[in-house]
């Protein structure tokens, strides 16, 4: 039971959050993340945040991603 | 290199049903098969305890604020459902996060709100802040029917389990997100099973494996987290906390592995008023037959769905006899809807 | 006098205040010979081979992105009609409203059924109007009928062959994705994601003309793009192969639907179609189809194969395959 997708913050009110992608909006609420700042990017279940997403790290997986698909398993 | 079948578990139903989505386990190699752990809560969950929701359901005054999984989970009767009881009456509230149920709560001050809080450590913080919200709002109509489960004690219990065969575990990344990859070190060092952490996208998935395959090739019990932009070693404290503030430790029934010790989260006395149990007097009927139904097996990896005399034919996602079958992330379900090829 | 500000059930009596509201709020926007006669029926010229259809709506909300119950009713009859090589001529409308409506939100559907009708070329040529007590009825609920001429006959999935190209004419899933934001309380989607809504009588007729060799035409609407295509393997026993990466979807619909746990593919469409064409006359079918506003996105998504027994399979980005079903049940947002 743990389906979560990554939402960008783009507005922070104490513990409510708005998180976006693609153009939509989804209320989230950031008790989970402690000093959440505008422009990052968190993991969202079930309407919380629970926890960060590295950046840096997603990049560097979605280049590993191409290359397994290319080898296979 | 003709070698014996390596055998290996996804322990999430978020996985299994991202595996059968993208079709995965047609790419897996020769001899390794994959396996769905107790990793679904709602297949998890036994039909005495739907049977005590379908009952609260149908008080008067009560609106069940559910996600939209359980809605077609059956009790002990066949086809008894929040969905049927809906027809028949009962109020069902559909939401998306258990703050969804407290506001709603909170703007209907003439319902009973019970939540049905179920989930494994991913989902008990969030119902765990629901609740620390409520009574700081005082929204007292607002109570959670807990049906949290613990991972950890869960596989112990599997690897425990008479016919246990499995050589790897691919971890749940989002549990991980909250409990650290740390938290599933006792694999290798306790049980001398590899286990790997991973995401939810096709490429976490088959980048993991593939270490997962390696590790349990090479016998190498070690624990890898390939899900670190999402899991960081030791979890989330805050989210933790708040978990640990609310609930505590109890002993709780499974599907398919009985009851097991400090496996499920209870809400722990002082948040007594925003305890469905406790708040109306929940009793869980006694445990009821499975009805030919293999779930407990396939949940354990002693079964796979097909092996069930009742798959496909008299179980299948329009008419489930068990719970495999109606969650969308149940084994049987995502085996029937998404076949590999 | 007028309309009352809300509906009431004195609205359905058949009484003076039923009269008054066709005469108010319905005539003034349909109005045409076959309907202000206002008789039991309409009297229609005919022509010798007719399509018949019907379909009645029932949505919540009633407004939504990109669309809203009255052009939905009128659309959905209009496309069952095109799909089947006819020319949608004449429509019933049939309403069941709920006490309480407020009378603005009938005039916004009433003033888009008669912008859709017109967008269609058809007319709505009788009716009826039924008033049920507060809480029986989602505010209102549309039923049409609708009566086209058959202009290109013989359409069928039996007519499938075996490497027969498999088009879908836009992207999957706006329509099931919009509505399901719309319910509120879910996501805010702005306009990221609008319903595909359309009348396809232009699009089926591009295609249907273009001398492309068209097996068959389907909308994919409640079920979405998978369950139509398990529709037509059924009906053939011809297997199909999609290939994921070539079905169009809009970025927003896909995050949509990873954010509520929902599969594009089985989420409804209703302004789109699915054409079965020969493989030799796939690249005119699409270049017709291109050409016409609904059109614009037409894609090759997959093929007839003769191999799979009637199975649909899909070939994921991923490089996996699996077997796609029709739908079993609503699909309900969720967590897992």
């Amino acid at each position: 039971m743990c389906l979560a997708v990554p939402l960008k913050i783009v507005e922070i009110d104490g513990k409510n959050g708005v998180g976006e992608v693609e153009g939509l909006r989804r209320r989230m609420r950031l008790d989970f993340i402690k000093e959440p700042r505008i422009g990052e990017y968190v993991i969202v279940h079930a309407g919380f945040a629970i926890e960060r997403l590295d950046e840096e790290q997603a990049k560097a997986d979605i280049a590993e991603w191409n290359e397994v698909r290319d080898a296979l398993l | 290199m003709p070698c014996s079948e390596l055998r290996l578990m996804e322990v999430c139903g978020t996985h299994t049903m991202a595996i059968a989505r993208a079709g995965l386990k047609s790419l897996l190699p020769e001899g390794v098969k994959l396996l769905s752990g107790p990793g679904c809560p709602v297949c998890v969950t036994p039909p005495e305890v739907m049977d005590a929701v379908l009952e609260l359901a149908m008080r008067p005054g009560v609106v069940t604020a559910t996600y939209g999984d359980l809605v077609r989970v059956p009790g002990s009767r066949r086809g008894d459902s929040l969905a049927r009881r809906r027809a028949l009456g009962a109020r069902l509230l559909v939401v998306y996060s258990p703050m969804d149920a407290v506001d709603w709560a909170a703007e209907h001050p003439e319902s009973e709100v019970v939540f049905l809080g179920a989930g494994f450590e991913t989902t008990a913080p969030g119902t765990a802040a629901a609740i620390l919200d409520a009574a700081e709002r005082g929204v007292p109509n607002f109570s959670v029917f807990s049906m949290l489960k613990r991972v950890e004690p869960a596989l112990r219990a599997l690897i425990a389990s008479e016919g246990f065969n499995v050589q790897g575990f691919l971890c749940p990344g989002h549990v991980a997100s909250i409990t650290g990859a740390e938290s599933f070190r006792f694999l290798p060092e306790e049980y001398g099973l590899p286990a790997v952490v991973a995401g939810f996208e096709p490429g976490d998935i088959l980048s993991a494996l593939r270490r997962l395959i390696e590790l349990a090739r090479s016998g190498a019990a070690a624990l890898e987290n390939r899900y670190e932009r999402a899991v960081s070693p030791h979890g989330n404290a805050l989210a933790l906390a708040a978990m640990e503030r609310v609930f505590e430790p109890r002993r709780d029934i499974w599907r398919g592995l009985g009851e097991i010790e400090a496996s499920g989260l209870g809400i722990r006395p002082q948040f007594a008023a925003h305890d469905a149990e406790r708040r109306l007097g929940v009793e869980i009927p006694p445990a009821a037959g499975s009805g030919g139904c293999r779930c407990g097996d396939v949940i354990t990896g002693r079964s796979e769905p097909r092996d069930c005399p009742m798959f496909g034919g008299a179980c299948t996602p329009e008419d489930p006899l068990g719970p495999c079958m109606v969650s969308s992330e149940g084994a049987c379900a995502a085996a029937y809807k998404y076949e590999g090829v | 006098m007028s309309v009352d500000e809300i509906i009431t059930l004195d609205y359905g009596s058949g009484g003076k205040k039923t009269s008054r509201l066709i005469s108010d709020e319905i005539l003034p926007r349909l109005e045409n010979p076959a309907l202000s006669e206002l008789g039991d029926g309409a009297v229609l010229p005919g022509a010798d081979r007719l399509v018949f259809s019907t379909d009645s709506f029932v949505v919540t909300p009633l407004f939504f992105p990109g669309g809203d119950i009255g052009k939905l009713a009128v659309c959905g009859t209009v496309n069952d009609i095109a799909m089947c090589g006819g020319e949608a001529k004449y429509l019933s409308l049939s309403l069941i409203i709920e006490e309480g409506l407020p009378v603005a939100d009938l005039r916004r559907v009433m003033d888009s059924v008669q912008r859709a009708a017109a967008g269609a070329g058809v007319q709505v040529v009788t009716g009826d109007t039924k008033v049920v007590e507060r809480s029986r009825g989602d505010g209102l609920y549309i039923n049409t009928a609708g009566i086209g001429f058959l202009r290109h006959p013989g359409l069928s999935p039996k007519n499938m062959c075996e490497g027969d190209a498999v088009i879908l004419s836009g992207t999957a899933g706006d329509h099931g994705a919009a509505v399901m934001l719309a319910r509120g309380g879910l996501l805010d989607a702005g306009e990221a994601v609008e319903s595909d809504c359309a009348a396809l009588g232009a699009l089926a007729e591009a295609v249907l003309s273009s001398g492309a060799e068209v097996r068959c035409l389907r909308d994919p609407t409640r079920g979405g793009v998978a369950t139509t295509l398990c529709e037509f393997a059924e009906s053939s026993g011809l297997g199909m192969e999609l290939f994921e990466t070539d079905i169009p979807v809009r970025p927003a619909v896909r995050a949509a639907c990873s954010l509520l746990g929902l599969d594009v593919l089985y989420c409804a469409n209703e302004g789109k179609l699915l054409a079965v064409v020969s493989a030799e006359t796939a690249e005119t079918a699409l270049a017709a189809m291109r050409a016409t506003d609904a059109g614009r996105d037409a894609a090759v998504i997959g093929r007839v194969s003769g191999a799979d027994g009637g199975r649909v399979v899909l070939r994921t980005a991923a490089g996996g395959g699996r077997i796609l079903q029709k739908l079993a049940g609503a699909q309900l947002p969720r967590i897992c």
